[in-house]
């Protein structure tokens, strides 16, 4: 995880300052403020280094999120749709991403769609915690996910593109 | 088009419908015919009769022996096992069997042939809800057990709310708390979820876990105040003393064997018969390393900084109840670690290898032989940087941003 690559990406993604979860109704909002801010940013930095590749939204009080995130693999674009609860315990502990219709595709997934997070990934949460938002699960947590496990579900043939590249079908 | 996968895939599903069909039309007929003969009628009053028509006399002879006083006491006690797979099926299991007085079991997910390695649920209960399955076999096991059940997530927002106020009001007499919760779950969340609403409500729980790699496990007495909560340091791990650079995780989270499930099962009900039936000694923490077949034990007191605020008021609670005590000589439980004896050349290996990520290690805590922390917490902030700016801007305005993107 730790490549210079990863560190980059993660030294451009504003930390957050709110230590709150979605039970602190008081602080809720501010700290939601913040993960909004942070992902702004997140998704402003990758577009302005060519590697746009997720969207986010929540629903109104933050709890539930779901979103898109797509994958180039030899120029073609692999799109996915992913979701996830706000746990409790957040910020302490990190949201489960899911990425549903990848289930039962490989063995670096829990049930439900739940991706397998590195070795890497709990230890630098809890180090981080709360200053580390949605942004940095994102390109901590998925990105290096999707790196390591698209490319080998397409050589399998677990994945297939659906429909041609999208410059084509402009 | 549909691909091979997709057609083997939709193929596993109607033979799953099928086997499920197939079960509920056996278990009508079943009932029809011999309802009679199959389900024991409830039983009112254990006995300690030796017939073989007792399901407890077994159980009652305990008392004959001298190992427990009052066995019977069993019936009145009400627990609460959270996660409902390898380990939390065969813990509910057995205290059915004992019979205990209530379970409540908790669990979100449906059986899955999958999870045919693990011991308890059968193939054609695949499809089913795990708590729907667990209280049909188990009811049928012991009819005197009173079953609740409850098929979410504990973790999420609203779900939450309902297990505090389950475990709060779900005891055998309907608004009294349930007696014990256990921890059968195999995610971090969950743990903390636990421990979070056993730190609000001062309730007691037993913590368990079985590594991923099914090799060690461990079973944790938390009692709020008194010992380490599950967030008063980072997670205990039993080390299973194996090389990382010959672990490959690559192309799998998890393993599991029934075997380390059913002896971390066992070791759970055992210290739960124990606390709540007051025979021999409780451990506060006892792991199985099931490489060395080595058993550490320790406990643990809790961590005045906690990150959980309800942990450092139940400390402080805790202070005031033993500063009230009258000091009659108490043989203080020594709250200091047992060091065991290393006897068996384990090493304490630390399961977290990479170079960087150990140069920004914290300090660890003094444990015993073979158990040590998934990972450190550095006492200075790791990662410096810039922080999200004050802003006047309203969250519909940046939630309307974030959509136009
Ligand atoms: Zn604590």
């Amino acid at each position: 995880m730790a490549d210079e690559s990863a560190r980059r990406a993660v030294s451009q993604i504003p930390l957050l300052k709110t230590h709150a979860g979605p039970r602190d109704r008081a602080l809720w909002p501010q700290r939601l403020k913040e993960e909004y801010q942070s992902l702004i940013r997140s998704v402003e930095q990758n577009k302005h280094e060519d590697n746009d590749w997720f969207r986010l939204e929540s629903n109104p009080d933050g709890t539930r999120w779901t979103g898109t995130c797509w994958f180039i693999h030899e120029l073609l674009r692999y799109e996915f749709r992913l979701e996830f609860d706000i746990p409790v315990t957040y910020p302490d502990t990190a949201p489960e991403v899911a990425v549903p219709e990848l289930d039962g595709k490989t063995a670096k997934m829990y049930r439900g769609g739940r991706i397998c997070l590195t070795d890497h990934f709990k230890p630098l949460w809890a180090r981080n915690a709360p200053r580390f938002g949605l942004a940095h699960l994102m390109a901590l947590g998925l990105a290096p996910w999707l790196a390591v496990e698209i490319p080998d579900l397409i050589s399998k043939g677990h994945v297939v593109h659906r429909e041609r590249p999208r410059e084509e079908a402009q | 088009m549909a691909t091979v996968e997709e057609l083997k895939l939709r193929v596993r599903e109607l033979e799953n419908e099928l086997i499920k069909c197939k079960q509920q039309q056996h278990n009508c007929a079943v009932e029809d015919a011999h309802s009679q003969a199959l389900y024991r009628p409830k039983i009112d009053k254990m006995s300690a009769e030796v017939v073989d028509s007792n399901p407890y006399s077994r159980l009652m002879a305990l008392k004959r022996m001298g190992i427990v006083d009052d066995y019977e006491k069993i019936r009145t006690f009400t627990v609460a096992v959270v996660g409902v797979g390898g380990v939390g099926s065969v813990t509910a299991e057995m205290l059915t069997r004992c019979g205990i007085g209530k379970l409540l079991l908790f669990d979100y997910d449906k059986v899955e042939l999958a999870n045919m390695n693990r011991l308890f649920f059968q193939p054609h209960q695949a499809g089913l809800s795990k708590v729907e399955a667990a209280e049909h076999t188990l009811r049928n096991i012991n009819p005197d057990v009173s079953f609740e059940t409850h098929n979410y997530n504990i973790t999420t927002m609203d779900n939450f709310t309902h297990f505090m106020d389950r475990i709060s009001h779900g005891g055998l007499e309907e608004g009294k708390p349930v007696d014990l919760i256990l921890s059968c779950v195999d995610n971090f969340e969950a743990r903390m979820a636990i421990n979070t609403a056993c730190n609000e409500l001062g309730q007691i729980w037993m913590e368990s876990g079985v590594s991923e790699n099914a090799v060690s496990g461990h079973i944790q007495l938390i009692i709020p105040g008194e010992t380490a909560c599950f967030a008063c340091a980072p997670p205990l791990v039993v080390a299973a003393n194996i090389d990382e650079k010959t672990l490959k995780k690559d192309g799998v989270c998890a393993a599991s064997l029934p075997t380390t499930m059913g002896v971390v099962a066992g070791i759970l009900v055992q210290n739960v018969l124990k606390y709540l039936l007051k025979f021999g000694s409780v451990s506060y923490y006892l792991g199985y390393n099931a490489m060395q077949d080595f058993f550490p034990t320790m406990t643990m007191k809790p961590n005045p900084q906690c990150n959980d605020r309800y942990c450092r008021v139940q400390q402080e609670e805790y202070k005031k109840k033993e500063a009230e005590q009258p000091k009659v000589e108490v043989v203080q439980e020594e709250e200091e670690i047992v060091h065991e004896n290393n006897e068996w050349g384990i090493e304490l290996v630390s399961e977290v290898t990479d170079k960087e990520l150990e140069a920004a290690s914290g300090t660890v805590p003094d444990l015993p032989e073979g158990i040590t922390v998934a990972y450190t917490i550095p006492a200075e902030d790791p990662v410096g940087g810039e922080i999200v700016e004050e802003t006047e801007r309203s969250l519909e305005d940046l939630m309307a941003q974030m959509k136009k993107m």
